[in-house]
């Protein structure tokens, strides 16, 4: 494995630790809110899958240098690509969206039960059954 | 935090200069990294910065949650309605081109009124978020 | 120069993601998180991506923040020991993320300008905007001409999103104070959840 494939291909393999650290988060731990800042770290890991893909070496950021109507300026530019930015935009608005409806029924749950932690839930769900 | 001077005073001078940043960040959007979505996360956290420093109902005197509300709603009606005035012009959903004689106007005017949907829907919506979650707990105790 | 500054960032982002699956105070947690998105806001910068650093940074290192604060002076902020061993999660995780790490093997190493991405669209984007659109910003252009049904949707989904937070959260919660009793905090809180609909 040579240095240049491992520095071309490292971006992909830390967005997929990033990845698997809040997949683990999200699975093995009981409390609520921790399980929603895990879907954040593994949400945010998507986002910079689609970032890494945009990025071209030596490129800039896809504003139009000049008047934007070619001449020379504009032959010597390389811009990255517009279009994971576009996707990636939206979904971090619609993410912070999701995130507080997530909150909201976690503080609701707290509410409810008195605690956020996901096996004292399943208990107390198990005793109203077994009262009732 | 509210009897800190130093807070309360820093937070008053900054306040008018972050509403005016996100108004520059959505009108220079056309030209410079920015758009609706940013500035609608900025203006809120203008008023989430007052809302930590003199008290969530100082806020709500000059905010309040209906008012939110409304914008939250009124910035899809804003979106939608573009679309709907771009048909009634005889072109596609949202084909700004309807909008002046010129279609690259036609499209700036579009994208100008949109992307003023996008900055009241998402500022509507984050602090009407805000405020619940601000809000909750306090009127009660 | 710029592929240092990457790699530096995102091993720091490892070691945020490692911080976080560690700390159990969760207002920590939540600080820890904010610094998490800085990061990668500038990852994005050195990534070209300004718009999406400039969101990240304003969304996930601010209003995100307040609102985990929010939630957590609502539900508490003391995480317990997980009960059970980690060796399932653990054994799940290693070969989902071995799987995948297979997978990137095929792709195109990162920063190629031939890569089959940047030829489909995008190319379109950035030598016709100027003609059909004409503003600077292709960003700006795709998302509020181009994809405008995208963002149509997305702010539609926004909306409802806080259609469903008011639903949540505008109740109150006073049949729970007037039953007030802590030790039947289970049927309480279903009579509660019955109450509030």
């Amino acid at each position: 494995m040579s240095l240049d494939f491992f520095v071309s291909h490292y971006n992909y393999w830390v967005v997929i630790f990033l990845m698997m650290v809040g997949f683990y988060i999200l699975i093995s731990r009981g409390n609520l809110i921790k399980k929603i800042v895990g879907l954040n770290v593994f949400q945010t890991s998507v986002f910079m899958l689609y970032i890494s893909m945009g990025k071209i070496t030596g490129g800039t950021p896809p504003i139009l240098v000049g008047d934007g109507h070619g001449g020379e300026a504009m032959e010597h530019v390389v811009y990255s690509n517009p279009l994971p930015h576009v996707l990636i935009l939206t979904a971090i608005v619609v993410g912070i969206a999701t995130t507080s409806v997530g909150l909201a029924l976690a503080v609701r749950i707290k509410e409810a039960y008195g605690t956020l932690e996901e096996d004292e839930i399943n208990r107390i769900e198990a005793l109203v059954e077994a009262s009732e | 935090m509210r009897e800190e001077i130093i807070v309360r005073v820093g937070a008053k001078i900054l306040t008018p200069f972050i509403i005016m940043f996100a108004l520059y960040v959505h009108f220079h959007g056309d030209y410079s990294p920015g758009g609706g979505f940013q500035a609608g996360v900025i203006l809120t956290a203008a008023f989430a910065l007052l809302a930590l420093v003199y008290g969530l109902a100082a806020v709500q005197r000059v905010l309040p949650p209906w008012f939110t509300r409304l914008c939250a709603a009124l910035g899809v009606v804003i979106y939608g309605g573009v679309g709907v005035v771009t048909m009634l012009l005889g072109h596609n959903y949202l084909g700004y081109d309807a909008l002046a004689q010129d279609p690259k106007y036609g499209q700036h005017y579009g994208i100008l009124l949109v992307e003023l949907g996008v900055l009241v829907t998402v500022f509507g919506v984050m602090a009407s978020v805000f405020y619940l979650f601000a809000g909750r707990g306090r009127s009660e105790s | 120069m710029s592929i240092v500054v990457d790699i530096v960032l995102l091993t720091l982002l490892a070691v945020a993601g490692i911080a976080l699956l560690r700390i159990r105070n969760l207002f920590a947690v939540v600080m820890l998180a904010g610094i998490y998105s800085l990061l990668s806001a500038g990852l994005f910068t050195v990534m070209d991506a300004v718009d999406v650093a400039f969101t990240e940074a304003a969304v996930g290192a601010g209003i995100s923040t307040v609102l985990f604060l929010g939630a957590l002076a609502l539900a508490g902020h003391h995480e317990n020991r997980p009960g059970h061993t980690p060796l399932l999660p653990l054994i799940v995780v290693s070969v989902t993320g071995l799987a995948l790490v297979y997978g990137t093997i095929d792709m195109p190493g990162f920063g190629g300008a031939d890569n089959p991405v940047h030829h489909h669209v995008a190319d379109h984007y950035l030598e016709e905007s100027p003609n059909e659109i004409d503003i600077p910003n292709v960003v700006t252009a795709v998302l509020a001409s181009y994809r405008g049904y995208d963002t149509w949707g997305e702010v539609t989904v926004v909306f409802a999103a806080a259609v469903g937070v008011m639903l949540l959260l505008m109740g109150g919660r006073r049949s729970r104070a007037a039953a007030g009793d802590h030790g039947q905090a289970g049927a309480d809180g279903q009579a509660d959840g019955a109450g509030h609909r």
